[in-house]
C-alpha cells in the first residue's frame, strides 16, 4: 500500500522547484544560464556603447592595410608596406619557431639535469640541485632580461673580428650568424631521397621488430639506419653535382653579411626559455624515474636483461607515462612564456598583433581577440595531442 | 672426540678477537669519497670537470660580489673609483650602493615616505594573519615577532654607530610587541579559532592601511610600487584564487551540465592564454566592458585579472585532488545523510585540498613569479623600477646589481614556500599514520 502510495506522482507544487532535488538542479542551471546571459549582454552593451562614444568600430578591415614598421627577424618575406596580417603571420610564426627551438633544447636540458640529479655522483647531484632551485625560484622574466644583458653586454661585437678568421658559425652580441643553405638545381631530388631514406629506416625498424617477435633473432638496427641516412643522401649529393651549397656568414663593413642570422633577442629569449623549462622537465622527469619501482628493474635483471635493454624495455616505458603529460604541459607553457618576446624586443604574436599594429592602428578589441584565439588555437590543439596520448597509454583498469 | 679433531685442525681461535675497524678506503672522509665522487673511472672524470667548473665560477663571483663590492656611493663612477683604488686598474666589482640608495624606493616604489610606516605594519598584520592558517599553535607569532623586534634593535644600534637616525619606537614595533606577547600568552592550540577571525579580518585592515581612508590620509594607487605592489598583488591573488579555484572545481565537477559547460569553458580559456594578454585585457579592454564614464583605476584592473588567472590553474590543481579521492568516499558522505554541501565541506574537500597542497602551492608560487609581468603594462613593480635607474645618468651601466638583488629577493620567497609545502606534506602525512 506505501508502495503504491510513493510510485504515484506527487502534483507539481512550485515550491518543488528549490525543494524537490529532480527540479532544484534545473532551477539552479536555468538561474546560472539567465545570470550569464544578461552579464554577457550587459557587457557587450557597455563596449558597443563605449565604442560608439569613441566613434570607433569593430572590423577586421584594418588587417588589410599596410603595416608601416619594420620587423627584425622574419621567416617569410616582409617589408613595412606589406598588410598588417602579414605582419601578424611573421610574429605568429616568430613565436612558433622560438617554441619550437625553446621545446627541443628544454627537453635535453631538462632529460640531462633530471638523470644527473639521481646521479650517485654527489657533487653533480648537488649542482644539478641548484640550477633546478635557481631556475624554478625566480621569475622567468628576470632571467629573459638577465641574459639579454649577457647576450648584449658579453659576447664580442662583430668589430671584434676584425682581421680574424671567421668559421662557419660566428657568435656576436648582434646574434648568432649560421651558414645559409642555397638550394641549387636538382636540390628537390636530393631532399626526397633524403626523405626516402628516413622512410626506410622506419621500415627496416618495424621488420627487425617483426623478425625478432617471430624468431627471436636481432638484427643490427643501428648501424643498417645509420648507413641508411647517409650513404644514399651522400652518393646522390655528389651524383647530381652538390646542388646544395653554403653561404657563410662574412664580415663586410661593420657587420656579418651572409648567412643567416639568428637575432639577440631571439637567442636570449630561447636561451633563457631552454633554462627555465629545463628546469621544470628536470623535475619532472626526476619524479618519472623514481615512479618506477626498484622491483621492476630488478626483476628485468633478473630475467637477464643487459642495463641498457632493461633501461630501454621496462623502466622507460613505464617512467614515460609518467613523463609525458606533465612534459607536454611544460611544453605549452613555454609556448606561452614565449609571449614574454616583447621583453627583448624579439617581435612575436604578441609583439607584432598586440604590440605595434595595437597601438598603431588603435584596434585594442580586434588585435586582442586575434591573439587570444591564437594563443588558444595552439594550446587546444597540444591538449588534443595529450588527450590522445593519454587514451593510448592509460592503464586498462575493470 | 673432540680433542682429536682439534688436534687435526692447523689453527684455532682461543680467545674472542676485538672487532677491526673497517678498511680506510670504505669509512670516514676517504670512504664517502671514493662512494659518492671517485667510484668509477667514469664517475671520476666527471666530479673533476664539475669541480674544474666551480673552481672556474666561484672564486670570480665571490671576489665580484664580496670582495670588491662597495656598498656606500653616490654614483657608478664613484663606485668605479672607489674600486679602482683599492684594487688597482681593470678589478671590477659589485656596486651594492644603488641597493643601498634605492632600497626606499624598491620596497615601496614611489609611497610617500612619511607614510611608509602603513605598508610595515600591514606586512606586520600579514604575518599575524598568516601564522593562524599556516601552523597549528601561535609560537611561530611569538618568534617571527621576536625575530622582527631584534633586527629592529640591532638597526637602530647600527644607525646610532654610522650617525644616522632610526626609529626605534613605531606603530610596527608597538604592534609587534603587542601580538608577539599575545601569542605567547594565548597561543596553545585552543585559541587558534579566535586567531583566524584575525586573519578574517586582515583585507579589510589591510586595505585601509595602504589605500588610506577611516581618518588615514589616501594614498593613489599609481604611487604602489616595488616589492610593496608585487605583494599587494601576490597575496591578493593567492587568498582570492583558492576560493574561487575551490568553487570552479566543483563546477567542474558537478552534475548539472550547464554549470559544468561554464566552469569548463571560462577554466580552458584562461588556461589557454598567456597570462600577459589578460594583462593588456586590464590595461586596454577592460574600461570598454563596464559602463561609460567608469574609470577605475589600473592595479585594481590588474588584481581582478591576477586573480581570476591563477584561479583556473588552482581549479585544474583542485579538480585532479578531488579525481584523486576514492569513489568511496564521495558514497559514504552520501550514506550519511549529508546534502551536497555538507558533504564537500566535512568529508569531501578537506582530504581532496590534503592531496593537493603540492599542486596548491605550486600555484602560488607561479603566481608570485608571475606578478613581475606587470611590469610589461607599465606598473611600478621592481623590474619596472628598474628602468628609470638604467636609463639615470649617476647609475647608467649597472646591470648585474639590481637583477640579483631582485632575483635574490624573489628566491628567498618562493624557496620559503617551496619548503612550507614539504614540511606540510610531512605533517600530514604524519598525521595520516597515526
Amino acid at each position: 500500500m506505501a508502495v503504491a502510495a510513493s510510485t504515484e506522482t506527487p502534483a507539481f507544487r512550485f515550491e518543488m522547484l528549490w525543494r524537490d532535488e529532480r527540479y532544484r538542479s534545473l532551477t539552479i542551471q536555468a538561474i546560472a544560464m539567465i545570470v550569464l546571459m544578461l552579464g554577457l549582454t550587459w557587457l557587450v552593451n557597455n563596449a558597443i556603447e563605449n565604442l560608439a562614444a569613441l566613434g570607433k568600430t569593430f572590423d577586421f578591415g584594418f588587417l588589410s592595410q599596410p603595416a608601416n614598421y619594420d620587423i627584425n627577424q622574419q621567416l617569410i618575406d616582409y617589408t613595412s608596406r606589406s598588410s598588417n596580417a602579414r605582419a601578424a603571420l611573421v610574429g605568429i610564426l616568430n613565436t612558433l619557431l622560438v617554441a619550437f627551438l625553446g621545446c627541443v633544447t628544454a627537453t635535453i636540458i631538462g632529460i640531462a639535469a633530471g638523470v644527473a640529479r639521481l646521479s650517485n655522483n654527489w657533487l653533480v647531484a648537488r649542482l644539478m640541485t641548484v640550477y633546478v632551485e635557481a631556475f624554478r625560484n625566480v621569475p622567468l622574466l628576470i632571467w629573459i632580461l638577465l641574459t639579454a644583458s649577457i647576450v648584449n653586454t658579453s659576447l664580442p661585437s662583430p668589430r671584434d673580428y676584425r682581421g680574424l678568421d671567421t668559421g662557419p658559425v660566428v657568435v656576436t652580441n648582434r646574434g648568432i650568424y649560421i651558414p645559409q643553405p642555397n638550394f641549387g638545381e636538382g636540390s628537390l631530388i636530393l631532399l626526397i631521397i633524403f626523405a626516402l631514406s628516413i622512410a626506410a629506416i622506419f621500415m627496416v625498424r618495424a621488420w627487425a621488430k617483426r623478425r625478432q617477435e617471430s624468431t627471436g633473432e636481432q638484427a643490427p638496427v643501428f648501424l643498417i639506419g645509420l648507413g641508411l641516412l647517409i650513404v644514399p643522401s651522400l652518393i646522390a649529393f655528389f651524383l647530381l653535382g652538390r646542388p646544395i651549397s653554403l653561404t657563410l656568414p662574412e664580415l663586410a663593413g661593420f657587420n656579418f653579411q651572409g648567412g643567416i642570422q639568428l637575432r639577440d633577442s631571439l637567442i636570449a629569449l630561447w636561451v633563457a626559455l631552454s633554462l627555465y623549462t629545463g628546469a621544470f622537465i628536470a623535475e619532472i622527469v626526476r619524479a618519472g624515474i623514481l615512479s618506477v619501482s626498484k622491483g621492476q628493474s630488478e626483476a628485468a635483471f633478473a630475467l637477464g636483461l643487459r642495463p641498457n635493454r632493461a633501461m630501454n624495455l621496462v623502466i622507460l616505458p613505464q617512467a614515460l607515462r609518467v613523463i609525458i603529460p606533465p612534459l607536454i604541459s611544460q611544453f605549452l607553457n613555454l609556448t606561452k612564456n614565449s609571449s614574454l618576446a616583447i621583453a627583448v624586443g624579439y617581435m612575436d604574436a604578441t609583439g607584432t598583433l598586440g604590440g605595434i599594429t595595437l597601438n598603431q592602428t588603435g584596434r585594442e578589441m580586434e588585435c586582442i581577440l586575434l591573439l587570444m584565439g591564437f594563443y588558444l588555437i595552439v594550446s587546444l590543439s597540444i591538449s588534443a595531442v595529450m588527450n590522445l596520448y593519454n587514451n593510448r597509454v592509460r592503464l586498462v583498469e575493470r | 672426540m673432540s680433542d682429536t679433531h682439534a688436534e687435526t685442525v692447523a689453527y684455532v681461535a682461543k680467545t674472542q678477537y676485538d672487532p677491526q675497524p673497517p678498511p680506510v678506503a670504505s669509512s670516514g672522509v676517504l670512504g664517502w669519497l671514493t662512494q659518492n665522487l671517485f667510484s668509477s673511472i667514469s664517475n671520476t672524470i666527471v666530479t673533476v670537470l664539475a669541480i674544474a667548473l666551480i673552481i672556474y665560477m666561484l672564486p670570480g663571483m665571490i671576489e665580484w660580489a664580496v670582495l670588491h663590492s662597495v656598498w656606500n656611493a653616490e654614483s657608478i663612477r664613484e663606485c668605479r673609483e672607489i674600486i679602482t683604488n683599492a684594487f688597482g686598474e681593470g678589478a671590477t666589482g659589485a656596486c651594492w650602493a644603488v641597493i643601498h640608495e634605492r632600497f626606499g624606493q624598491f620596497m615601496y616604489g614611489y609611497y610617500p615616505p612619511s607614510l611608509r610606516w602603513r605598508p610595515d605594519l600591514a606586512a606586520v598584520l600579514l604575518i599575524v594573519a598568516m601564522v593562524p592558517v599556516l601552523f597549528r599553535t601561535m609560537r611561530p607569532l611569538a618568534v617571527a615577532m621576536g625575530v622582527l623586534l631584534a633586527a629592529k634593535a640591532l638597526f637602530a644600534v647600527y644607525a646610532e654607530l654610522t650617525g644616522g637616525n632610526a626609529e626605534l619606537v613605531g606603530p610596527t614595533t608597538i604592534a609587534a610587541v603587542i601580538f608577539g606577547v599575545l601569542a605567547l600568552v594565548f597561543g596553545s592550540e585552543k585559541t587558534r579559532p579566535y586567531w583566524l577571525w584575525l586573519t578574517f579580518a586582515y583585507p579589510v585592515a589591510a586595505y585601509f592601511l595602504l589605500w588610506g581612508g577611516l581618518g588615514l590620509e589616501t594614498v593613489e594607487s599609481s604611487r604602489f610600487g616595488g616589492f610593496l605592489l608585487t605583494a599587494v598583488i601576490g597575496v591578493t591573488g593567492i587568498a582570492g584564487s583558492l576560493p574561487l579555484g575551490i568553487l570552479l572545481a566543483l563546477g567542474r565537477r558537478s552534475n548539472l551540465p550547464i554549470l559544468k559547460a561554464i566552469c569548463t569553458i571560462f577554466i580552458e580559456f584562461i588556461r589557454g592564454v598567456p597570462l600577459i594578454t589578460l594583462l593588456f585585457v586590464a590595461s586596454t579592454l577592460l574600461n570598454y566592458f563596464l559602463p561609460p564614464g567608469t574609470n577605475f583605476n589600473i592595479v585594481l584592473r590588474v588584481l581582478i585579472m591576477v586573480t581570476l588567472f591563477a584561479s583556473a590553474y588552482m581549479a585544474e590543481v583542485i579538480r585532479g585532488g578531488l579525481a584523486a579521492l576514492p569513489k568511496g568516499q564521495y558514497e559514504a558522505a552520501d550514506a550519511l545523510g549529508l546534502d551536497y554541501w555538507q558533504s564537500m565541506r566535512l568529508i569531501i574537500l578537506p582530504q581532496a585540498l590534503k592531496i593537493s597542497i603540492p599542486g596548491i602551492v605550486n600555484t602560488f608560487i607561479g603566481l608570485f613569479k608571475d606578478t613581475t609581468l606587470v611590469s610589461i603594462i607599465a606598473l611600478q613593480d621592481p623590474l619596472g623600477l628598474m628602468k628609470p635607474i638604467l636609463s639615470n645618468s649617476t647609475w647608467n651601466g649597472i646591470v648585474w646589481e639590481l637583477y640579483i638583488f631582485i632575483a635574490f629577493m624573489f628566491f628567498i620567497c618562493c624557496f620559503a614556500m617551496s619548503r612550507y609545502s614539504m614540511f606540510l606534506e610531512t605533517r600530514l602525512r604524519a598525521a595520516d599514520r597515526r
